[in-house]
């Protein structure tokens, strides 16, 4: 299986998409436009897990697209939707570098990750380490949401971003046991801490996660 | 059902048990109970022979950690019995509380058994989730910020330890079949075959993501703060057992990549993370006036003399490096036993309103110094052993690396015995709680002193069957 064949094309246009997706929640400046292009993302994901499925012959991968499609790409959105709404949140994102340098460094990462990938895993299949450069590159994206973004809300989304690179990842490394196990492990944490951002509500606190707004409550004093 | 699964699924039906008990006070006692279960699970585990079974192994390097946990666990529950009441939970908290710290138990023994990288992975998670909402318990500010910090760093690290496990998994994958995949022996038995590159990137990752729990500067910031504002006996636990799972799966995945002759050196990485982190901690030890965070920075200094000397490697070094986590985990949560206490009586958990505890309260003073001279590396207990052991070994293989270490050692200390000071001994300060009644006020100090003593026991006359073992362990690591 390599370039110009259907399988191959059909998996890495999906997962391409999803790294494009990963940009877009880099550039956008309104908090609801950010959720809305998770939700994209996470039903790209569950695309491409399904691809997969049918073209390793894994059926349990369409758990985990199904998984997938329900949390990531209708569920949490709704969630976060919802949080924004009964906390109030500020409906503009906070940055900490602007987008266009935010931009470039994305970019940057994309391409270290290529660097990095490529030559690391010559012993793999073609397919899994293009993958496996693609899954990376929306891990680190996710990484530098969280960085970037003041709002806690933008980081929590970043995390789970960074976590749709992992499950691209996994679904990308045919044979891979406990696929679905994991899958769902991991988006057990993410629903947790979707969870903990309505468990803990405390709107200043999430408005503003400065490193400032931190110090007053470590018991350190001043 | 085998001994493996046993331990893991006791103290998880404890859990969904202890979830339905309302009343502090059976609350508290069963969960007693169900911790003196494990750790009769614990012990026969450790007189049966090594196996794999499943997802599970138990070996030379698992067996002396699940021993020490199940131990900790035993004498926590009994330490919580007696201070609960004056955290002041309504029942909800009671049954959260009880919940969460035997889910946690039942994932730390799944962590420490795990064969299967995945499942350790599972574990991890399963144990990370609980410890956020026992920090989180108290719904304060503070409370909620360190959760917070707690959750998404260390959500963070272990998902950075999936994506290592994925690409080991990948480096492995032409070698192995479906079934074994994943597992660490079968791992193990191929990693000298595998694709180097692919094992270097997995390490990165695993280092990086188990290293976040493990408390490893520079992904560290968590520790503090989760073991400042958590109910006191949590402080022990995460201290205690908690390190000890992350720290033990980046040996796993060290043990992995070291295997390998053409991969990358494992050990200079786990050299840096654990000096940078024994320095660090030593000078920000100096500026600390909460008392838990103190001690939370303390542990880092730990993990970081702990993952210097298995970066070192070699039988000695990594022999140094395993007592001395054993010796961290009995030791420090003493500590937290006795500062946890004197903050409750005290009312206040900064350095400064936590005075004379000698004069005071002589059995809790007395525990408590004795328990900062161990965590300093005073004779006669384990982590003495384990810091001349790593400095002797480090001084023939890399001299000028032990310089530094020693260095970052004697600050550490000089700032531990100036805070010893201050809180044993020092003009004493008033009480602002009510003394507990008797018998609580002797299960409270009680685990305090059985630590000491165990971790004393341990250095003057190990065991030959332990030192057998460890000496077994130390070979696994590498």
């Amino acid at each position: 299986m390599s370039f110009g064949q259907l399988p191959y094309d059909v998996a890495h246009l999906l997962a391409g998409a999803v790294l494009l997706m990963s940009f877009v929640l880099l550039y956008q400046r309104r908090i609801g436009a950010v959720i809305s292009a998770f939700a994209t993302q996470g039903t790209l994901l569950a695309l491409a897990a399904a691809w997969q499925g049918h073209i390793q012959g894994a059926p349990g991968l369409y758990v985990t697209a199904l998984l997938a499609f329900v949390a990531k790409g209708v569920l949490i959105p709704i969630a976060l939707h919802a949080i924004v709404r009964r906390l109030d949140l500020h409906r503009t994102v906070e940055t900490a570098l602007g987008i266009g340098p935010s931009l470039v460094a994305g970019v940057a990462l994309v391409a270290l990750s290529i660097l990095v990938v490529l030559p690391a895993t010559e012993g793999a299949r073609a397919l899994a380490r293009e993958d496996l450069a693609i899954a990376l590159s929306v891990v680190l994206l996710g990484m530098l949401m969280m960085i970037t973004r003041r709002n806690a809300l933008s980081q929590v989304i970043g995390l789970l971003s960074l976590e749709n690179g992992l499950i691209l990842a996994a679904i990308g490394v045919a044979g891979m046991p406990l696929v679905v196990e994991l899958s769902t492990a991991a988006l057990v944490l993410m629903v947790a801490v979707v969870a903990g951002v309505f468990a803990f509500q405390i709107r200043e606190r999430f408005d503003t996660l400065d490193t400032g707004s931190l110090e007053e409550h470590r018991g350190e004093g001043r | 059902m085998p001994l493996q699964w046993l331990i893991v699924f006791l103290p998880w039906l404890g859990a969904a048990a202890l979830a339905a008990v309302p009343d502090l006070r059976r609350a508290t006692f069963a969960n007693i109970g169900v911790s003196a279960l494990s750790f009769l699970l614990a012990i026969a585990l450790v007189a049966m022979p090594f196996e794999q079974h499943g997802w599970t192994r138990t070996d030379a390097l698992n067996l002396p950690f699940i021993l020490v946990a199940a131990f900790v666990g035993l004498t926590t529950a009994v330490f919580s019995a007696a201070t609960l009441e004056a955290e002041g939970f309504d029942h909800w908290r009671v049954r959260a509380y009880h919940a969460a710290f035997q889910t946690f138990m039942g994932a730390q023994f799944l962590a420490l058994l795990a064969d299967n990288l995945g499942v350790m992975w599972v574990a991890v998670e399963i144990a990370t989730l609980a410890t956020v909402s026992m920090v989180a318990v108290h719904r304060t500010p503070a409370a909620f910020e360190a959760a917070w910090k707690f959750f998404i760093l260390c959500g963070v690290g272990i998902a950075l330890a999936l994506f290592g496990t994925i690409v080991l998994y990948l480096a492995a994958q032409p070698l192995l079949n479906e079934e074994t995949g994943l597992s660490w022996a079968a791992l193990m038995a191929v990693a000298a075959r595998c694709d180097p590159g692919t094992l270097n990137l997995a390490f990165a990752f695993l280092l990086l993501g188990y290293g976040t729990k493990a408390g490893l500067v520079p992904l560290h910031s968590w520790l503090p703060d989760a073991h400042a504002e958590g109910p006191v006996p949590i402080s022990a636990v995460l201290s205690g057992l908690l390190l000890n799972a992350a720290m033990l799966a980046v040996l796993r995945a060290k043990a992995i990549v070291g295997s390998h002759p053409d991969a990358v050196a494992p050990g200079p990485f786990l050299l840096a993370l654990g000096l940078a982190s024994v320095l660090l901690a030593a000078l920000s030890l100096w500026r600390r006036r909460d008392a838990r965070r103190f001690f939370g920075w303390s542990s880092i200094e730990h993990m970081g003399i702990a993952a210097f000397a298995f970066g070192l490697g070699g039988a000695a070094a990594n022999l140094a490096g395993l007592i001395h986590l054993l010796g961290h985990s009995l030791v420090k949560s003493a500590v937290f036993f006795g500062v946890g206490r004197a903050a409750q009586a005290k009312g206040s958990q900064k350095i400064a309103d936590i005075g004379g505890l000698v004069a005071t309260h002589p059995a809790l003073g007395w525990g408590l110094a004795l328990a900062i001279a161990g965590i300093a590396g005073l004779p006669p207990f384990l982590l003495f052993a384990s810091e001349i052991r790593l400095l002797t070994a480090a001084a023939g293989q890399a001299p000028w690396l032990a310089l530094a270490l020693a260095l970052g050692m004697v600050a550490a200390f000089a700032a531990l015995i100036t805070v010893l000071q201050a809180l044993c001994f020092g003009p004493p300060t008033p009480d602002a709680a009510r003394a507990l009644d008797g018998w609580r006020e002797a299960a409270a100090a009680a685990p305090l002193w059985l630590h000491l003593a165990v971790a004393a026991i341990l250095a003057l006359a190990m065991p030959a069957g332990l030192a057998a073992m460890l000496a077994d362990a130390a070979r696994v690591v590498g």
